[in-house]
């Protein structure tokens, strides 16, 4: 049995189904993203699991114990929050010590405890700080060591990266799961940014109208995604609309040319349209040896991001993205140019609704 | 633009008509309350007041009435407004129209009601003993204070974020109780202050219920003072507003020494 077992979880608010049929097991040292747009139900559920929202059906299972009819302050659960929630008229090292203090802990252990946690956080020197005093990276750092001191079961991460600036983020997320490994300690994350779900997860579940669309590896969620969901909002994505034409050798007709993904399109048939994924980085600029999809087009614009240059290419109705890396020695195109785009077929990511 | 056309003088003139309006009849009063030895100024009308044994004892059982109504509507405000905040935020206008009922309804309704409620032939006979008529003063002054101390403690919790520091707390094995003690009640501790001040200055000078409760506070006494003498009166009345005035710097004063007011909340 998994370490964390959500079973069949729902949440109704007045007759509004916010979570439907919410499904999870996460083993024990597993770091799991909850990772979709605002509204899409993961904050509700990893609410649910902290025992601040009670599921209107379901179950969760913490360590083979049903977890549903217990308190918050019961749960044994950490939980770091966006808004940091350290308590302003504590200082940093009263802030550490606070849930140990409540859990009754001798004087020397929390000492003791409190210098461990702020050694964890590299921020040995400011425990007679009083949060005010700290910045926002800071901050959430003693949310981290605070919700860690008293040993949870399992640590929550209510999007606590989202009030820091870009390059704290960016520090902080890898600080967070540095120590996540080091402890092992079971970790949920919500997000609504990719980037930080990507980077950082052992899987991830993307949620959307309060149902998790797609559970995987961030390999599999970014190259491999089920649904036309998953595919556009977890990096950037071409739609292309085919119509079938065999199944069962997957060949397909995309404006006027007919293709063949290399393998049989399951639950389709002769004549059915078909939604076709193609991330930017797949296809290219010109004719390239073994990409045999060609499609024409005109350049709409250009923008020059560094290393990479994003072309969007017009084709059609449809305005596609291609990614192409800077090479100094040529000169990216212009607007209005006219240029072919072509991809290998078997690249191309069959989507489900 | 000149100085006479412009908003300056305006202000000037606005703000001196405003210590005229408030300042004279001080001045007035004070400088009569030095003029009781015939020809030469003095405290005497002080000495004479501070003296008087039964406003030693008027003053201090206003003061022990002040502090019971300060604890009993600390008590009563800060977890009502807490909840309030926490689990009822839609209730919110509705508790605060109930809190502003006392400023509506004047407070010889509420003693009346007092008194036909709980007099000798009731089912509770309260003020058939002092002890029993000193719980109804204290309740009653506490309705009195409500719509100054729910304000100044509303007003406090307005500047937490009282929802995310519940479950931080909640999430670290936290219940209520503890929470309101160590966090939510040492972060509204400038508010409750403010609060305490007013309500203090508002029991130490109040009339009606003392008086229709036939109970010894000090503002029936000022009322006899000022209906049998000349200068004590006037002498009494600025040793009250000096009273409210220290209640009013000691509200700045606490504001300014709190440690963690300048606290960077996320919104």
């Amino acid at each position: 049995m998994a370490f964390l077992e959500i079973s069949n979880l729902q949440k109704d608010y007045a007759g509004n189904r916010v979570v439907e049929n919410f499904n999870l097991a996460v083993e024990q040292g597993e770091f799991i993203s909850f990772l979709g747009p605002s509204g899409c139900g993961k904050t509700t559920v990893l609410r649910m699991v902290a025992g601040f929202e009670t599921p209107s059906a379901g179950s969760i299972r913490i360590d083979s114990k049903d977890v549903v009819n217990l308190k918050p302050n019961q749960r044994n659960i950490g939980m770091v929050f966006q808004a940091y929630a350290l308590f302003p008229n504590m200082t940093v090292a009263q802030n550490l010590a606070f849930g140990l203090k409540v859990a009754g802990k001798s004087k020397a252990e929390i000492e003791s405890t409190v210098q461990e946690m702020l050694a964890l956080i590299k921020l040995e020197e400011l425990g007679q700080r009083y949060p005010f005093q700290l910045s926002g990276g800071q901050q959430q750092r003693v949310a981290l060591a605070r919700a860690l001191a008293v040993k949870p079961k399992l640590l929550l991460l209510d999007e606590p990266l989202s009030a820091l600036d870009a390059k704290i983020r960016v520090s902080l997320r890898e600080e967070i799961r540095a120590i996540q490994r080091k402890l092992q300690i079971t970790t949920i994350f919500v997000t609504h940014d990719q980037e930080e779900a990507l980077s950082m997860s052992d899987r991830i579940v993307v949620m959307h109208k309060g149902k998790a669309d797609q559970l995987g590896t961030p390999f599999e969620i970014y190259n491999q995604p089920k649904t036309r969901f998953v595919a556009s909002f977890v990096g950037t994505i071409n739609v292309l609309e085919g119509i079938v034409t065999d199944a069962q050798t997957g060949s397909f007709l995309l404006n006027g040319t007919e293709l063949s993904l290399g393998r049989s399109l399951a639950n389709l048939k002769t004549g059915d349209s078909i939604a076709l994924a193609l991330r930017p980085e797949a296809a290219s600029l010109g004719l390239v040896a073994g990409k045999v999809g060609q499609l024409q087009g005109s350049v709409q614009d250009v923008n020059f991001l560094g290393s990479v240059i994003r072309v969007r290419v017009k084709v059609g109705d449809s305005v596609l993205s291609l990614d192409t890396f800077n090479q100094p020695a040529v000169a990216p195109p212009k607007a209005g140019d006219q240029v072919i785009v072509t991809f290998a077929p078997e690249e191309l990511l069959v989507l489900a609704d | 633009m000149s100085f006479w056309r412009s908003n300056r003088f305006w202000a000037w003139i606005a703000l001196s008509f405003g210590i005229l309006y408030f300042a004279l009849p001080l001045i007035g009063t004070f400088e009569f309350s030095l003029r009781m030895k015939r020809g030469e100024y003095s405290f005497e009308a002080y000495r004479v007041i501070l003296g008087d044994p039964r406003f030693q004892a008027t003053f201090l059982y206003s003061v022990m009435m002040a502090l019971l109504t300060i604890v009993v509507g600390v008590l009563l405000v800060v977890p009502t407004a807490y909840w309030v905040r926490l689990k009822l935020p839609r209730w919110r206008p509705v508790v605060e129209f109930i809190t502003l009922l006392p400023l509506i309804i004047p407070a010889i309704v509420i003693v009346f009601g007092y008194i036909r409620m709980y007099n000798t032939s009731s089912v509770l006979p309260l003020t058939g003993s002092a002890f029993g008529t000193d719980i109804l003063m204290v309740c009653g002054y506490t309705v009195l204070a409500l719509p100054y101390m729910y304000r100044a403690v509303d007003t406090g919790l307005r500047t937490l974020d009282v929802t995310t520091l519940t479950e931080a707390a909640e999430s670290l094995g936290a219940n209520k109780v503890t929470i309101l003690a160590k966090i939510i009640l040492p972060n509204v501790l400038v508010a409750i202050l403010s609060g305490a001040f007013l309500t203090f200055a508002i029991v130490i000078g109040e009339f009606v219920f003392a008086a229709l409760l036939n109970r010894p506070a000090f503002g029936p006494f000022m009322q006899l003072i000022g209906a049998n003498r000349a200068y004590e009166p006037a002498a009494l009345a600025v040793i009250a507003f000096s009273i409210t005035w220290l209640c009013m710097g000691l509200m700045q004063l606490v504001t300014r020494l709190q440690k963690h007011t300048q606290v960077k909340q996320f919104r």
